[in-house]
């Protein structure tokens, strides 16, 4: 274009009828674009509100349970128990020796028709008060024990009463027993502390999560204590160390692929490995541990090595510069900058292992556990297992209990998840 | 080493250097570079002294900070990176297994053209050095070895009274000053500055070159600019580069008002670069 075109292009016109509708065209596509965007947004944040609201919804009730006053003697005869071993040294043993059930049944029959709304598992309240007690020994007191599971349900509205007896799920004699027993003010419905101290169970108004939650905190504990030193270490010499060539890129490779190796498949891997060919116990902790070990050890280096390429290489040239060794840059200079990275990382995937449940049935920890594991070997469940078997049960009453328990876990996951954002905000890049 | 010395060993020029009262610090003969299969430096020899500020010239890309790295070893962080020749300093061999990078390191301190304080605090950035090679016996000798240095560095006035402050939150300029007292707190013999001033604004570059001026003769210094003012104004040796090779290395003075090489003047009077 010379400079005799130049001077007779016409103006551009800013205002022509052409450049007013290509003005309002953009305006046009920038709006849908936006609108699109925040439908996006709303449709993801409604069904993650959905989710929590039903969860809820379902689950409040769950922490609550229903008992019954019944008045119990602890009658030495009846019980078995011989005064005097009470003062002795073994006075624990001697009291859990007791034969409770027959107590109950006792204090139960108390009750005349409405005896068969108390649980069967309430002895262990009573077994539970006396040890912590033993004064009441020979005594009578009245006692609220759980009430059995349908009472429970009834007391919480969950009965549709006004369907014929056979759609309902709720006989009439339960009914009636209850409104009985309601009538007398022998029922009360509040906060359970069978649900948030107990272990699974048979019944559902006698099942608790802490058993569960032990059970995962001592899984993670395994987990945390050999993924996240391997992981490190492995990322720290991968990103560091290692000349790249053809091995490297090998590892890399594999480690990329493991992150994305579907759950069973490290179920399986835990059951040949630690159950069949290194005969460890079945439905440990440890093993639990280890092979979610193995499913957190890639995602722990990804992250690690992410965090380690993002501190600057002029760091290490001026640590360099003054003749600090390797050694001392990577762990004087390097870690210590990449070491938010690394945790925001790790609790990422240690919050994944919390949630996992597929690899733990494969290695047997979809046991039914009714006592809270004392250490990594105990047989133990965990959380999103429990979730699992709860969701999976035909009694009724275990539907609120499900929901309750997917309550605590994502309650543990949000917790997790939190300290992985304060950690990256608190320790954003400063250099 | 002398002047004979050097042209018997086919160093392009180097009129007029024949004082016998300095020290030669570094030699460098028949060094080749190469990265992968790419020559970044052709067969330079050069000496070092230590009465004497050293700048090296030259068209951008054409080795100045290659060659720079080769005299502490900071190539070696090159994977790619290969160097053929030999570097001396006081006379031993650098790359041969008599010498210890980390030690060599210490002992050829290097300041970066980008300010990079580690993000730590001013008196930790000071004290690194010395304390990573044993050089403090107490605590009160590192304090004093950091307000020495600091001193040194034309920055202690500054920060006396923020030590305990981050050192990325100072200024570009007293970062690069706080580099400089970083580097010479471990004592060293040579300090190689790769462009200190090219992030720097006039007032904090004229700070900077002072303090070169000031640190002239207690330590041997190489600088790499790309200002010919500012090499003319700090340097008494000047070596000049292009494509690799070593053009021209003689007095300042001669460099700048007489050189030999046509390539040299047509540099230095800025035809091309
Ligand atoms: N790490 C590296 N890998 C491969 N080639 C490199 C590397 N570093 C430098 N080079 C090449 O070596 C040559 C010399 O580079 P060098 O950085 O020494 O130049 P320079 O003179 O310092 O330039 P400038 O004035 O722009 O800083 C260039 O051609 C460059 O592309
Ligand atoms: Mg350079």
């Amino acid at each position: 274009m010379n400079s005799a075109q130049v001077a007779s292009r016409p103006p551009t016109d800013w205002a022509s009828p052409k450049m007013r509708t290509r003005i309002a065209r953009r305006y046009r596509s920038e709006s849908i674009f936006r609108n699109l965007g925040l439908f996006a947004l709303v449709l993801a944040a409604s069904f993650l509100a959905f989710l929590l609201f039903t969860v809820v919804r379902d689950g409040w009730q769950g922490f609550l349970s229903t008992d019954v006053k019944i008045s119990i003697t602890y009658d030495p005869a009846v019980l078995g128990i011989d005064p005097a071993a009470t003062k002795g040294p073994n006075a624990q043993a001697a009291l859990q020796a007791g034969d409770f059930q027959a107590v109950m049944a006792a204090g139960v029959a108390k009750l005349g028709d409405e005896a068969d709304t108390v649980s069967e598992g309430a002895w262990l309240v009573l077994r539970k008060q006396l040890m912590e007690d033993p004064a009441l020994l020979g005594k009578t007191v009245s006692v609220w024990v759980p009430a059995k599971s349908t009472i429970d349900l009834l007391a919480k509205g969950k009965f549709d009463l006004s369907k014929p007896e056979l759609e309902r799920g709720v006989s009439d004699a339960d009914v009636a027993h209850f409104n009985d027993l309601k009538k007398a003010g022998l029922l009360r419905t509040g906060f359970s502390r069978i649900f948030i101290t107990g272990a699974d169970s048979t019944s559902p108004e006698l099942a608790g999560i802490w058993g569960a939650t032990v059970g995962s905190l001592l899984t993670l504990f395994v987990t945390l204590s050999l993924a996240f030193p391997v992981g490190v270490l492995s990322a720290i010499y991968l990103e560091e160390f290692a000349k790249r060539n053809r091995w490297t890129d090998l590892i890399e490779v594999s480690i990329n692929n493991l992150a994305a190796v579907p759950s069973i498949i490290y179920g399986l891997l835990g059951l040949a490995v630690f159950l069949n060919f290194l005969d460890m116990p079945r439905s440990a902790p440890v093993v639990g541990g280890l092979t979610l070990a193995l499913m957190t050890f890639p995602v722990i280096v990804i992250a690690g090595r992410v965090a380690i390429k993002s501190v600057p290489p002029s760091i290490r040239d001026a640590a360099l510069g003054i003749g600090a060794s390797k050694v001392q840059v990577v762990f004087q200079h390097v870690l210590p900058l990449a070491l938010p990275g690394i945790l925001t990382g790790t609790i990422i995937g240690m919050a994944r292992a919390l949630g996992e449940t597929a690899p733990l049935l494969m290695i047997g920890m979809r046991a039914f556990v009714s006592d809270t594991p004392v250490g990594l070997t105990s047989p133990a469940t965990a959380l999103p297992v429990q979730v699992f078997l709860w969701s999976d049960d035909v009694a009724r009453g275990f539907v609120e209990k499900t929901s309750a328990a997917i309550m605590v876990l994502l309650v543990f996951l949000l917790l997790m998840n939190s300290l992985a954002i304060y950690l990256r905000n608190k320790y954003e890049r400063r250099w | 080493m002398t002047v004979m010395d050097l042209s018997a060993q086919n160093v392009p020029v180097a009129r007029g250097i024949a004082e016998t009262d300095v020290t030669t610090k570094m030699t460098a003969r028949h060094v080749n570079v190469f990265y992968g299969t790419k020559q970044a430096i052709k067969d330079v020899s050069i000496d070092i002294t230590r009465e004497n500020v050293t700048a090296f010239i030259g068209p951008s890309g054409c080795g100045k900070s290659t060659f720079l790295r080769c005299l502490n070893r900071m190539n070696d962080t090159v994977d790619s990176a290969r160097v053929e020749g030999e570097i001396k300093l006081d006379g031993t061999d650098i790359y041969t297994g008599d010498m210890d990078v980390v030690q060599l390191r210490a002992r050829v301190g290097m300041v970066f053209q980008k300010p990079n304080p580690f993000p730590k605090s001013i008196y930790d950035n000071v004290a690194y050095g010395p304390s990573i090679h044993g050089l403090a016996s107490s605590k009160a000798d590192m304090d004093s070895i950091v307000e020495g240095s600091l001193r040194r560095a034309g920055l202690w006035d500054e920060v006396k009274d923020r030590l305990t402050e981050s050192g990325t939150a100072l200024s570009g300029g007293q970062q690069q000053r706080l580099c400089i007292a970083r580097a010479i707190a471990v004592d060293p013999e040579v300090i190689l500055m790769d462009e200190p001033c090219s992030a720097l604004d006039p007032i904090a570059t004229a700070r900077i070159e002072e303090l070169i001026d000031e640190l002239r003769g207690r330590y041997a210094i190489v600088i790499v600019t790309h200002n010919m003012q500012q090499a003319a104004r700090v340097s008494q040796r000047t070596a000049f580069f292009h494509l690799g090779t070593m053009v021209e290395y003689g007095n300042t003075s001669d460099i700048f008002t007489n050189p030999v090489e046509q390539r040299t003047r047509d540099y230095i009077t800025g035809r091309y670069g």
